[in-house]
């Protein structure tokens, strides 16, 4: 249940200054910091672009077309975390299961997009040891796939909990939709890195 | 997993050693962060004492150049992260919630680990000294002097792991703090209506979680390279060393800010108290300070003159550099103003806001010497820079810190700090510190370099630096002074009251110390410096229960069950998840250098501790159904 604190006593409801759930401001908050620091990781990748002293470079050996298709795998599962949250929030549990499973499901396969691609860049010669891209290109690519995999194990909880009596109902729908808040940032951070690093990258370098 | 979980819970004990490790009150966090500051702030002194006694005279051998580097690398860390910024955690913890009118912080657990957390970066930053050698590079750790090649040995490594930790501390209470304040002021409390302290802590906390993250991506680059072989600041490989400096100081600068913008709010507090006067300019002094914040992200490259990044980019730093000056001037003019024409009440706090003026005043005239870039191809690297920083950091925040101890020690012990002794600790402090610190200012212009573990007779600057050691001397003793006025007072010191100085703002409504729960009824606000208001129109036309529900504290400072709906007072439990979340990041970082086995130990105990706190309500529901 929403609990919030005010003067040292629980309150069923919130009384909060802007009426805004303490939760809610914090994600924001929290998103905004991670703009910086997404921000300084492909700052980082900008200014190395084409400094790289050895190949692989980024023209030889980025797939668009495969990475294309991650993408939009990816870009849709924001489309279903949409509608896992609308179903909560009407109180359908069961399309919200449905919808969140499906987000999971296509969050999981991108990240299985990025490990065929990490396998096979290093098959081709290039790790974060090789050359300045290989560093950066794996470094922000990598940390990106960390916030997915954390957002595919926070969306798993919640269908999970979901089977626990009261853990979340159409009440506490806040719950999915800061998950949510979360989810669709990851996915626009792909499409900055998608568009620099991928669609732009292999016209430069 | 989760019968683990449920088996250790859960701590309900308030009293003994163990409640401590275990508490989620803001005032008790507070008072965690503030002894512990005070231990690192002794540390980072000792460890600038026997940097002067090696620099007392030329040629001396007291340390050998390697210790030196490690001395003056762990002095500038140690005081920056460990000493200030958390001393300014501890005002944070303690007054914030009280100020604005809230119970605690939005996030009571958050808030105990990020002192935890803090605690252990501070361990593992000043263990170094014991396990193979501190780091050596400097407070700002140059690229590629911290690379493999050069630094081969651990001393780097826990550096980046120390301000990894810190940092995450750092966010963690950033977080919390501009929640706290956004959402859970009293009603009534606008942010025009805030005292200037909790607007210079919202601002603070905004710098920090848009400065903090540059930092982070910085050190995560230097530690890729350090234990998996990438090539971020790798010049063989194309790596630009120059790349760190950017974003370090992206960092760096903005930082400066945090150890400074909360002093400001701490003077902007005691100045009109000690004046019997309103703050003069309220609205500008805020803007000010949010304009501070703003302009410290523009002007990083000012560190960076002497690089060579052409005329056009240090012109334009050098112009965002003084233009930072006039949000600062307009403060400095504020604070007079404010005195100006006041009854002052010449009390220690009082003199050491004056002192924190002239003093401030003084470092950032310097540093508008070092902002035009001809000028500071002079002073680059010079004990000039040396001068300038500690007058801001020793003359600006530490003066306002004392100036906040001396103001609001009587809140949170209940004591009151002695004040012949705290007279003598000011003007022993502001001798010894432009004893210290101004011939530095000689030095520089005569061209000592910064970081010399020693020099040669025949440079002229013994006597400069005999002097500097002396006021060195002194300085730790005015520091003992303090120290002892601390220990003393609170056993013996005179008792305080709720409202000992004539308070405007809501912590003097409160008992001293205040109850766990702060308010007894959450107070209705009226208006900017509520309580004088409130005591002031009582004092003209006293009205039988005159205010709404803020009180004004003859009594007690609340009027118990005055709200049905809090006739219970219910709240958050102590809980040792913080700690072992903590625990399991430190034991992780310890982990990357020595074993990953315990690396990984260390993440499963944090993530098991992340698990149980998201299980585990706020607060035990012994009375609702939640
Ligand atoms: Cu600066």
């Amino acid at each position: 249940m929403q609990q919030t604190w005010v003067g040292g006593h629980q309150v069923p409801h919130p009384e909060t200054a802007t009426g805004l759930d303490h939760r809610k401001v914090l994600m924001w908050v929290f998103l905004g910091s991670e703009c910086m620091f997404f921000g300084s990781l492909i700052a980082t990748y900008l200014v190395y672009a084409g400094r790289s002293v050895v190949g692989p470079f980024p023209k030889e050996i980025l797939d668009i077309p495969v990475t294309s298709v991650s993408t939009f795998v990816l870009l849709t599962s924001s489309l279903m975390m949409v509608l896992a949250l609308a179903a909560i929030s009407r109180g359908d549990v069961r399309g919200f299961r449905v919808w969140l499973l499906a987000t999971a499901l296509m969050g999981a396969t991108f990240l299985g997009f990025q490990v065929f691609e990490f396998n096979h860049f290093v098959h081709q010669g290039l790790t974060p040891r090789t050359n300045l891209f290989g560093t950066t290109f794996f470094t922000l690519t990598g940390f990106h796939g960390a916030h997915v995999t954390v957002g595919v194990v926070w969306l798993l909880s919640l269908v999970g909990l979901s089977f626990r009596k009261g853990h979340v109902t159409q009440e506490n729908s806040l719950k999915v939709e800061l998950a949510g808040l979360y989810w669709h940032f990851v996915d626009i951070v792909w499409i900055v890195i998608f568009t620099l690093v991928y669609l732009i990258g292999v016209t430069t370098g | 997993m989760a019968t683990i979980v449920q088996a250790l819970r859960r701590p309900t004990s308030y009293t003994g050693w163990w409640s401590w490790v275990t508490t989620v009150d803001h005032k008790r966090i507070g008072i965690l962060y503030g002894a512990t500051a005070i231990i690192f702030l002794l540390l980072g002194g000792l460890e600038a004492l026997i940097m002067r006694i090696q620099l007392a005279r030329p040629d001396q051998t007291v340390v050998s150049p390697e210790v030196f580097n490690q001395l003056f690398t762990m002095h500038g860390t140690t005081m920056i992260f460990l000493a200030i910024m958390p001393l300014n955690a501890a005002l944070f913890n303690f007054l914030v919630p009280l100020m604005i009118g809230a119970g605690d912080v939005a996030f009571p657990r958050l808030n105990a680990f990020s002192y935890w957390a803090f605690l252990g970066g501070g361990i593992i930053l000043n263990l170094s000294w014991l396990l193979g050698g501190a780091p050596n590079a400097g407070w700002f750790g140059y690229a590629n002097l911290t690379g493999t090649a050069f630094n081969p040995g651990h001393g780097i490594d826990w550096w980046v792991l120390g301000l990894q930790v810190l940092g995450i501390a750092s966010l963690a209470s950033a977080f919390n703090f501009i929640v706290t304040i956004i959402n859970m002021r009293a009603p009534g409390m606008t942010l025009m209506r805030m005292p200037v302290f909790a607007w210079m802590t919202l601002v603070t906390s905004f710098i920090m979680i848009f400065a903090f993250p540059v930092i982070t991506v910085a050190l995560v680059e230097l530690m890729f390279d350090r234990f998996l072989g990438t090539n971020f600041f790798v010049p063989s490989a194309g790596g630009d060393p120059l790349l760190w400096q950017h974003l370090f100081w992206i960092f760096g600068h903005p930082e400066v800010y945090i150890l400074v913008l909360p002093p400001m709010g701490i003077i902007s507090e005691v100045l009109p108290t000690f004046s019997r006067k309103p703050l003069f300019g309220y609205p500008v002094v805020v803007f000010s300070g949010i304009a501070i914040g703003f302009m410290g992200f523009g002007v990083w490259s000012h560190h960076m003159f002497t690089v060579g990044l052409g005329p056009v980019a240090n012109s334009v730093f050098a112009i965002t550099t003084m233009a930072i000056a006039i949000p600062t001037g307009v403060k400095i003019f504020n604070w007079i103003a404010t005195m100006w024409g006041g009854s002052l009440n010449t009390k220690t706090a009082l003199l050491f806001a004056v002192g924190f003026i002239f003093t401030f005043m003084m470092g950032g005239i310097s540093g508008v010497m070092h902002s035009m870039a001809s000028s500071d191809y002079q002073q680059q690297d010079t004990y000039f820079v040396v001068a300038h920083i500690h007058y801001v950091l020793f003359g600006g925040s530490l003066l306002a810190l004392f100036a906040g101890a001396y103001y609001w020690f009587p809140k949170i012990t209940g004591r009151l700090l002695h004040e012949g002794l705290g007279r003598l600790h000011f003007w022993l402090t502001i001798v010894a510190l432009n004893v210290t610190f101004f011939p530095m200012h000689f030095l520089g212009l005569d061209g000592m370099p910064r970081r010399i573990y020693t020099y040669d007779p025949s440079m002229g600057w013994d006597l400069w630096n005999m002097v500097a050691t002396i006021g060195a001397f002194m300085l730790a003793v005015s520091v003992l002074v303090f120290v002892f006025n601390l220990v003393t007072s609170l056993r013996r010191g005179e008792r305080a009251g709720n409202d000992p100085w004539d308070g405007r703002t809501l912590e003097w409504t409160v008992p001293s110390p205040p109850p766990a729960h702060n308010f007894d009824t959450i107070p209705v606000v009226r208006s900017r410096d509520a309580f004088w208001e409130e005591k002031h129109r009582r004092a003209i036309a006293p009205v039988a229960g005159g205010s709404g529900r803020m009180d004004p504290g003859e009594e007690g400072g609340y009027r118990p069950g005055h709200d049905p709906r809090h006739s219970t007072i219910h709240m958050p439990s102590p809980s040792y998840l913080p700690v072992v979340v903590a625990l399991g990041i430190v034991l992780a970082a310890y982990g990357l250098v020595y074993h990953l086995a315990l690396a990984a130990v260390g993440g499963a105990i944090a993530v098991a501790g992340l698990y149980g706190w998201y299980m585990e309500p706020a607060s035990e529901p012994e009375d609702t159904g939640q």
